[in-house]
């Protein structure tokens, strides 16, 4: 016990040496992050305390780039993913929490190319408790169900997906949430959905290291402390405690 | 090309609970044993980063890697099965540890009930009690004659738990006491108490203090980290086989562990098993490995396909109810959840541990009267903190939309202000709930796949049925402001989480007509092969079954050492 004891605090003990020693960088990452800023353009998610903040030591989130989606599809998916996880009161939304390039860099990856999944022998239509049997890669179902997404859109309010108001756009996914739509290839609008779904929710509270959970805010929003080593305290206590959140890069040695 | 080995004295396939402890116990009575295991080996130096959920529990780092092999699922006969594509219910081990890494460490005992179920329930309720479809049987041991093996499984991993009164007498207490009570385990127990029950902390491989087992392996306490259910302990706090059982065997110098070796088949020639055959996981190279006595421990589901595809023992034929091999496939109940949501109070979710709950004993096994209601056996009750995670936890009142603004708002407002009170109900068999060959699918070397058939039984949903007025009633005695109980049992699905608590398959008896091994868990049919594992039991209790897998994993040991002392014969 002495012996565990000793190594939480060790770990602790580097972790305050890591966000120190970002302070100490801090004047310079902020000078870098201001260039970048005026370099790139678009569309507000990234800002100068979020770059500033992220991975002491870095000037640009150089994780904030695309794999996968062309940029329509990236600007397509990140309306997507507003609506299923929008800003409010509690605090940002799944488009400035990155869920977006989250889901990107996830469609490029084994995940996207179902590589863990079995896919032998023949597809058929399954029965109600077999599970889903979808030929189509991840990636492709996700390709897939944004074009649909934007031709729907079009086919019932006259313009893309990116252009309609967030009640339509809730409308549409809707549709799509029910069914209602058919993708490439026969696949049901359903299956595109609850992928969209969960890989939103998982692009919101998946460690940042993934592209998603921008500043561990999604965390901070719950109130969850993220990967701390240990609770022994907390867990008897009748009180609420709230942690800042830490990340996975606290557990680097 | 098959390369052929230098024949083994025992080949052990699979290094989880079930495969690290034959190891170790027949290593340290100075028998050499090969180790297969077809994933990677494994040390606390794994668990590094092991606290991220989407790895882990959403990507499944440490299960079997489903592209490789599954199985196929129908709900009745009539159905055709299909695979299983990616994780959805029970998520299945692999590498060294097995699933035993990634485990809850939840470690209970069967009741004395549950070894005579057949026998007691004909004593206490005559023959109708049980219906005709329910192939019922006793196991062909007692609770008493397996007590000291429960025993040495609990101090060698290091349970951690208090005395409860209405399961099995005990010789010894627990090597270490109960993990700590948290504010919602409080709750929970001032409501039971209050309307008559005797809550008791839920038995854990979770280490409530620093402990030395009888080998010698040192382990300090748990954290309360909350990275376990899914995870592998960094800390080597919670019984992991890779660090109790296999470092033991390895340290005799007689455990010959080879990993990602993947066994195909068993090979056989005049009824006795000759070795095995398997390949490489990293390079396709098979080898055949000659041995005198062959130990499957290689989960419930490679036990029994691993037999059939062998064609060792008698597969089982749903239609005449003869034969042994795939019969009695079980599974647990887990509906008639009553969840409680708050509006002022919050509670630190995020901590907890895997086995970290309070429970209530009086409505397990045939603890309660069954004169009275339509099914046998029984649940237990409880309420546990494993720490909510963010991707996986998302609890909201009934009615709220799973996506959108009130999803968000709601599962926020709740993340740390509700808990359920749920229950794990016992399984009983069913004729037509079994295991075979798919015709079909293949795994990746060609071999069919597992096919399961399977759907709850009446049994189940009205157990269930029961025990969500009681779930119901602790609930309301705890007092919430929103309180929501589910009553039935719903159909199996293989999408939906649930648990990994498959039984069956390859059981074990007093009959060779009706089981498949003696209790020492060796074939009745194939005198040199024994197969370990939750594949034994003749039907599921309302337990998680790791505790029950370690007692006959330690008998089977005794019985192998026998077998190789007597020069072969069947054990009895
Ligand atoms: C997430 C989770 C939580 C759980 N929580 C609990 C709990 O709280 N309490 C409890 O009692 N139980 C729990 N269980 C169940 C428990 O983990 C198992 O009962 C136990 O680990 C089974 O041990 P085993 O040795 O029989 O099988 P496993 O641990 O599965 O080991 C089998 C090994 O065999 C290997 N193998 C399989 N096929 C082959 C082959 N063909 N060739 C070579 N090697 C092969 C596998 O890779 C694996 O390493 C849980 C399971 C999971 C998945
Ligand atoms: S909860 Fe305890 S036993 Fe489980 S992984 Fe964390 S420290 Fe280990």
């Amino acid at each position: 016990m002495a012996e565990k004891e000793n190594f939480t605090e060790k770990r602790s003990t580097r972790r305050n040496f890591l966000k120190n020693s970002g302070l100490t960088l801090g004047g310079l990452v902020l000078g870098g992050a201001v260039t970048s800023l005026v370099v790139k353009n678009n569309e507000g998610t990234t800002t100068t305390e979020h770059e500033a903040a992220h991975g002491g030591g870095t000037t640009t989130n150089y994780n904030h780039a695309l794999m996968f989606f062309t940029p329509a599809e990236y600007q397509t998916a990140a309306a997507a993913v507003e609506r299923i996880y929008p800003e409010d009161e509690n605090g940002p939304g799944a488009k400035e929490l990155g869920a977006a390039v989250y889901i990107d860099h996830q469609l490029a990856g084994q995940w996207g190319n179902n590589v863990k999944d079995y896919r032998l022998g023949a597809f058929y239509k399954p029965g109600e408790n077999q599970g889903p049997q979808t030929k189509l890669l991840r990636k492709d179902l996700f390709r897939a169900g944004l074009e649909a997404l934007d031709a729907y859109s079009k086919e019932n309010y006259d313009a893309v997906f990116t252009g309609l108001e967030p009640e339509q756009q809730d409308e549409v996914l809707t549709a799509f949430s029910e069914g209602k739509v058919t993708l490439y290839g026969n696949t049901g609008s359903g299956e595109f959905f609850s992928l969209l779904r969960t890989m939103t929710i998982e692009g919101v509270y998946a460690d940042p290291m993934y592209g998603g959970n921008n500043e561990m805010k999604g965390w901070a929003m719950r109130k969850y402390p993220g990967s701390r080593m240990q609770y022994v305290n907390e867990i008897q206590s009748d009180e609420f405690i709230e942690l800042k959140p830490e990340g996975l890069s606290s557990h680097m040695s | 090309m098959v390369t052929k080995l230098d024949k083994a004295q025992v080949v052990v396939v699979g290094m989880g609970w079930a495969g690290g402890i034959v190891s170790a116990e027949l290593t340290k009575a100075g028998i050499n044993v090969v180790g297969l295991e077809r994933g990677k080996d494994r040390t606390t130096a794994d668990y590094t980063m092991a606290h991220d959920e989407l790895r882990y529990q959403h990507r499944t780092e440490l299960m079997q890697d489903l592209s490789k092999e599954t199985i196929t699922y129908r709900s009745s006969l009539k159905q055709k099965a299909l695979p299983m594509r990616h994780y959805g219910t029970f998520i299945v081990g692999d590498g060294v540890g097995g699933a035993g890494s990634h485990w809850n460490g939840q470690t209970y005992r069967f009741l004395p009930y549950d070894f005579e179920i057949r026998s007691q329930t004909v004593d206490r309720y005559g023959e109708g009690k049980i219906p005709g479809w329910m192939t019922l049987q006793d196991w062909g041991i007692t609770y008493d004659e397996l007590e000291p093996y429960y025993e040495k499984f609990e101090y060698m991993a290091g349970i951690s738990g208090e005395e409860v009164e209405l399961w099995g007498k005990r010789a010894k207490p627990y090597p270490t006491g109960p993990l700590v009570k948290t504010p919602i385990m409080k709750t929970f127990e001032e409501a039971a108490t209050s309307l008559g029950y005797k809550p008791f902390v839920i038995p854990a491989a979770n280490l409530s203090e620093s402990y030395t087992n009888p080998d010698g392996i040192q382990r300090g306490a748990c954290q309360y980290c909350a990275y376990c259910e899914n995870f592998g302990c960094e800390y080597g706090a919670k019984g992991d086989p890779a660090v109790t059982v296999i470092p033991v065997a390895k340290q005799t110098g007689k455990l010959d562990l080879r990993t990602h070796a993947n066994v195909l088949e068993i090979t056989s020639a005049n009824g006795k098993a000759t070795g095995v055959l398997y390949v490489d996981m990293l390079t396709g190279e098979k080898f055949e490995q000659p041995a005198d006595v062959v130990v499957i421990t290689s989960y419930v589901f490679n036990n029994a396909r691993l037999l059939l595809n062998s064609n060792l023992g008698t597969p089982y034929d749903p239609k005449t109810g003869k034969g042994t091999i795939g019969k009695n496939y079980c599974y647990q109940v887990t509906g008639g959840t009553t969840q409680l949501f708050f509006e002022d109070k919050e509670f630190n979710l995020y901590g907890g541990a895997g086995a970290l709950g309070i429970e209530i004993a009086e409505y397990m096994g045939d603890n309660f009267d069954h004169s009275d209601v339509n099914f046998i056996h029984g649940a237990g009750i409880r309420s546990t903190q494993y720490g909510d995670r963010p991707i996986a936890t998302n609890r909201v009142p009934k009615g709220t939309p799973n996506w959108g603004a009130e999803f968000k708002k709601q599962s926020i407002k709740y993340a740390n202000s509700n808990f359920p009170v749920k229950t794990q109900g016992a399984s009983m068999p069913h004729r037509e709930n079994y295991l075979d060959l798919d015709p079909e699918y293949k795994d990746a070397w060609g071999y069919p796949l597992l096919r399961m058939t399977y759907e709850y039984t009446d049994n189940d949903r009205e157990l269930v049925k029961f025990m969500a007025t009681k779930t119901r009633e602790i609930g309301e005695k705890i007092g919430a402001d929103i309180i929501e109980t589910s009553e039935e049992q719903g159909n199996f699905s293989v999408n939906k989480d649930t648990n990994t608590h498959n039984t069956g398959g390859v059981i074990m008896g007093s009959d060779p007509e009706t089981s498949a091994l003696n209790k020492y868990q060796q074939m009745w049919e194939v005198e040199n092969v024994f197969v370990v594992g939750a594949s034994s039991f003749p039907h599921n209790s309302c337990f998680n079954p790791t505790g029950t897998v370690g007692a006959l994993s330690y008998l089977a040991a005794e019985g192998i050492q026998n077998y190789i002392k007597n020069g072969g014969g069947l054990l009895v």
